[in-house]
This record gives C-alpha cells, structure tokens and sequence, in this order.
C-alpha cells in the first residue's frame, strides 16, 4: 500500500526533520521511503512543506500528489498546501495557528500540538515530534518501535528522554 | 557488508566521491548544490583531503584544475550560475586535458532564477557552455542510489579519458531523500587511475599519445615537468600555432571520445521490449516518467521509457535504433524543449517526435505525462 503524507507550516517548525524522521522510521520496518521538500529561499518564515512517501513497492515520483494525511502548521499553509485533499483525506491542524479551517469534506483533527509543546515541556521546538507522535497513532503509517528509534537516531544526545515524551504526548493527542 | 541509509542525492555524490578516492574540493556553495560542500566539508578532513571554500566559482574551478595536475582526484559542485562563471575555466580543462568532476545541481534559470526550484535548463550549457569546439562527458542521475554509482563512473570516464566530467543533476534529484544501500567499506570498489608515462621524465612529451589517444598523466612534483596551456599546443605541450598542430589537437581531443562512445553512452530502456510508442526522458522528469509509462501500461497502451544516464555525447545509435522500432517519440523535459532539439536532429523525421516541456518550477505529475502521451499518440 502506498501512503502519501504532507507535513506543512513555516520555515523553522522542524518539519523536514518530521519527514525525515518518517522516512526514516519506514526504512526500519523494512519499507521504502522517499522525503522530498518545497520552500522558498527564506531560512526562516516563509510556507515549506516535506512530503514522505512510504510503500512497499518501488516509488517513483517523488512528489505527493493524492495525499492521504495533510498537517497544517500555519495559517498560510492549511491554504496553500490543502487543495488536493480528497474525502479520504485526513487533515491535521495545529489549533494555535489554524482558526480558520480550509474546506474539506473529509476527517479533520484539531490539536494544540505547538500548545503542548510550550506548555509541558516548555519549548515550541517539540512540535514537530509531537506531531509525529500524532501522525503515528492517527495512521498506523509506521510501528510506533521504529518512530520511537528513528527519532532517537536524529536528536541531540541528552534530550532522548524529553523527545521520548514528546512522542508519548502527541499520541495521547489523539482519544 | 554493506549499510541501507536514506539520504539526499547531494549526500550520494558526496559518498561516491569518497569512494572513488577524492582528495580535493574547491567550491562555492550555492542552493541546490550545498550540501554538497557541507558534506564534503566534512568528510574530505577524515580521508586526509583538502575543502576549500574558495572566494568565488571562478577560482573553485582554478584551484581544482591545480590540485587535478599535482595527481588528485578532484571535484566542484556548483548550481546554474555558478556554472555559468566556471566555463571558461572548463574550455581550459578540456583544452589542458585535465580529469575533473564538476556537479552541477539545476535550478530554475537564467540568472538567479528560482534557487529552489527544478529544472533542466542547463542541458545545452553542459554540452556548449564554454567557447570552441570541445568534447566533454555529461552524466545524469535519476535516483540517490545512481548519484553514488555515477559518481565513481564520472571519476571513471574522467581519468581514462583525461576529460571533464559533469554530473548534471536538478534540485528533485539532488535534494530528494531515498533508500540507498551502501557498501561498509570503500576500499573494495575499485578504483579507476589515471596512466603514468612509462619513459623516463627526461623522454617525457606532454601530450604523446598511443593508440588509445590520451595521453600519460604524471602528477606535479613526481619529476616530469610540463607546460600547461589553454593555446593550441603540440605533443611536447608548448603552444603551436600551424594548421597541421590545430587540426591534430582538435581531432585527437573528439576522437578519444568518440571513437569509444560504446563505452561512454549509456541509456535505460523500461518496458520497451514490445513498445509501440516511447517518451524519452532524463534525470528528475524521468522519475514521473516511469509511473506515466505505468499507467498508460495498465490502460493497454503500449509505451516505454528511453532514459539517457549520458546526456553528453548525445545517445546517437539509440535514438537511432529508437526511431526505426516505434511509431512516435515524446520527449519530456524540465525546460523549454533542449534535448528534443538533439532527438530530432538524429531522427531525422522518421517518426513524428513531440516535445513535453514543462518549465513552472514544478515536475509534471504522472497524470499530467500520461494525459500527454494519450493526446500524441494516437
């Protein structure tokens, strides 16, 4: 089965890292992956998008193009990020930034993903991890064992602890 | 033993140079191309080779043709308009006969363009960027797993042909994350060098040559000494201006190529066995590519995929042998149709050849190739 998710906010939300992380997290349940990215020049600000891939077969096109999971970190980005989303699409917004819903006949989920961050571990920098945490629970996409070690894998030695948290915390996001 | 990684492409070329044992990188970081240099910044240090960040792409391409003649094997990555700047210097490697590789990582042109975006743009500039007659060798890859292996085949060709070598990627392949199986320990692949002169350095002639055409290379400081020059020169390498010298140097610096294109072109077929109708298509387009061809397979219709893996020499023979097998050629290309101008030239209007070009800083989808090739071939 091949899955397609769009992970999208603004520049400096970590969420290439997400993609990555995802992907990564693919490769060790012995799946294929493929991360690709959109952004602008701009090193911080700005509308990016990471968008992760994950079949079991070979994938060719890089790039998603019926999405079956979108999350939205900003504003800007449940905008500009959400017109192919189909009925089956499911779309997940960070509740701090998105008031506004874009239309979508399809599951919507509204969670203080960045909210959580600040307020239990103290730093907006979490969300990405939190979101996995969420993404993971919603979809099933990967095992929760390979999210838990592809994580471990790419953050900084002595936050394991915290980004283990982070992870428990975005699942529990999700009733 | 090997080890499975998801890494960018631009991190592929970087292990493929590594393996092939390069020893030098002088460069200017530029969007797509950077982390190429990070990475290089990086690991060169550990293998006991030199980064530098030199002030410009001009002075990057001057400083890895000096580390190229010391013996090293060499490299510059570099996006659009830093290719633009490293030309001249690349007519003097082509003149010089110096074994380089320089990636160039396509963006969205002229100028600064779009520095995020893809493209194939710079298709033409690779093969007559810089001015004169002149052959070189372009390769493109259309995956992370073939940046890695065309890397060494670019160092390769670039040694025993004493050539420049470019890895003309786009930002979709270059910036891309996919599996890769790497081997643990490069010192298991092979690894290509470049000839020594067999006479002693005081019967040493530059550019004297055997049947192969390419001359012997001694590395400076190994007792041959040698005038390098970008002015036509004779086989001792000092400059010569008679007609005889221009003609000899010119045909012998096509013929060292081209009188072995068999080992240089290199092409994919993808479901052509029984294909009626074929797209060409290269690079990052050819990924949408193989899916189109997916599709229209699934609808009955009877389409391959042609992927060029050398761009430069152009594919002559199979696109030759290609328009005498099937009814109807589409290229697809990231740019305002520069490839196609080649496919035409050899097909000579045998078969009907259509150009898709797509050049909005966005890859076509597989729907949008497919929607194509149902209204070309009919």
């Amino acid at each position: 089965m091949k899955k397609e998710l769009r992970l999208s906010g603004t520049g400096g939300q970590g969420l290439i890292l997400a993609g990555i992380i995802l992907a990564e997290a693919a490769l060790l349940d012995g799946k294929l992956a493929i991360q690709s990215q959109s952004y602008g020049p701009e090193a911080r600000g700005g509308s990016s998008k990471s968008e992760v891939i994950i079949s079991d077969k070979a994938i060719h096109f890089p790039k998603v193009t019926k999405p079956n999971l979108l999350l939205a970190m900003s504003q800007e980005a449940s905008k500009k990020y959400s017109e192919d989303l189909t009925a089956e699409s499911i779309l997940v917004t960070d509740s701090l930034f998105v008031q506004t819903l874009p239309a979508h006949s399809g599951k919507v989920y509204e969670l203080p993903i960045t909210h959580t961050a600040k307020e239990v571990l103290g730093k907006a920098l979490f969300a990405n991890i939190i979101a996995l945490g969420a993404i993971v629970k919603l979809t099933g996409i990967v095992s929760e064992e390979s999210l838990i070690n592809a994580v471990l894998n790419r953050v900084p030695k002595g936050t394991e602890e915290l980004n283990k948290k982070a992870i428990q915390l975005g699942m529990d996001l999700i009733k | 033993m090997s080890k499975i990684l998801l890494l960018q492409g631009n991190q592929a070329v970087v292990e493929g140079a590594i393996a092939a044992g390069v020893k030098f990188f002088g460069g200017y970081p530029i969007t797509p191309s950077t982390d190429v240099a990070e990475s290089l910044a990086e690991q060169l240090p550990r293998v006991g080779g030199k980064f530098i960040q030199m002030e410009d792409e001009i002075a990057s391409m001057g400083a890895i043709i000096g580390a190229a003649l010391t013996g090293k094997k060499v490299m510059t990555a570099t996006s659009g308009p830093g290719f633009s700047l490293k030309q001249e210097l690349i007519g003097y490697a082509c003149m010089a006969e110096i074994p380089l590789v320089i990636v160039n990582v396509q963006r969205v042109g002229p100028s600064t363009g779009q520095p995020t975006s893809p493209s194939q743009g710079d298709v033409m500039q690779a093969r007559w960027g810089t001015h004169g007659d002149h052959w070189l060798i372009a390769l493109t890859p259309a995956s992370v797993s073939e940046c890695f292996e065309l890397t060494l085949r670019a160092y390769a060709l670039s040694e025993k042909y004493r050539v420049p070598v470019i890895l003309l990627m786009d930002e979709i392949i270059g910036h891309m994350r996919e599996k890769i199986e790497l081997p643990e320990n490069y010192d298991e692949i092979p690894k290509v060098e470049r000839k020594l002169p067999t006479c002693p350095p005081e019967e040493f002639k530059a550019y004297a040559t055997d049947e192969s055409l390419v001359p012997a290379m001694p590395p400076f400081g190994s007792g041959y000494r040698w005038h390098v020059t970008g002015l036509v020169h004779d086989e001792t390498g000092f400059p010569k201006g008679t007609p005889a010298a221009t003609l000899s140097a010119t045909n012998r610096q096509h013929d060292k190529l081209y009188n072995n294109l068999d080992d240089i072109v290199e092409v994919e077929n993808y479901a052509m066995e029984d294909a009626e109708y074929a797209i060409v298509a290269y690079g990052g387009a050819a990924r949408a590519a193989y899916e189109a061809v997916d599709l229209a397979r699934a609808g009955g219709m009877k389409v391959g995929l042609v992927r060029p893996i050398t761009i430069w020499p152009f594919a002559e023979k199979q696109i030759k042998a290609l328009a005498s097998k099937v009814k109807h050629i589409m290229v697809h290309e990231l740019n305002y149709g520069q490839y196609v101008l080649e496919v035409e030239r050899v097909v000579k209007g045998a078969v009907p050849v259509t150009l898709f070009a797509k050049y909005d800083n966005d890859p076509a989808t597989p729907d949008a190739i497919l929607a194509e090739m149902k209204k070309a071939f009919k």
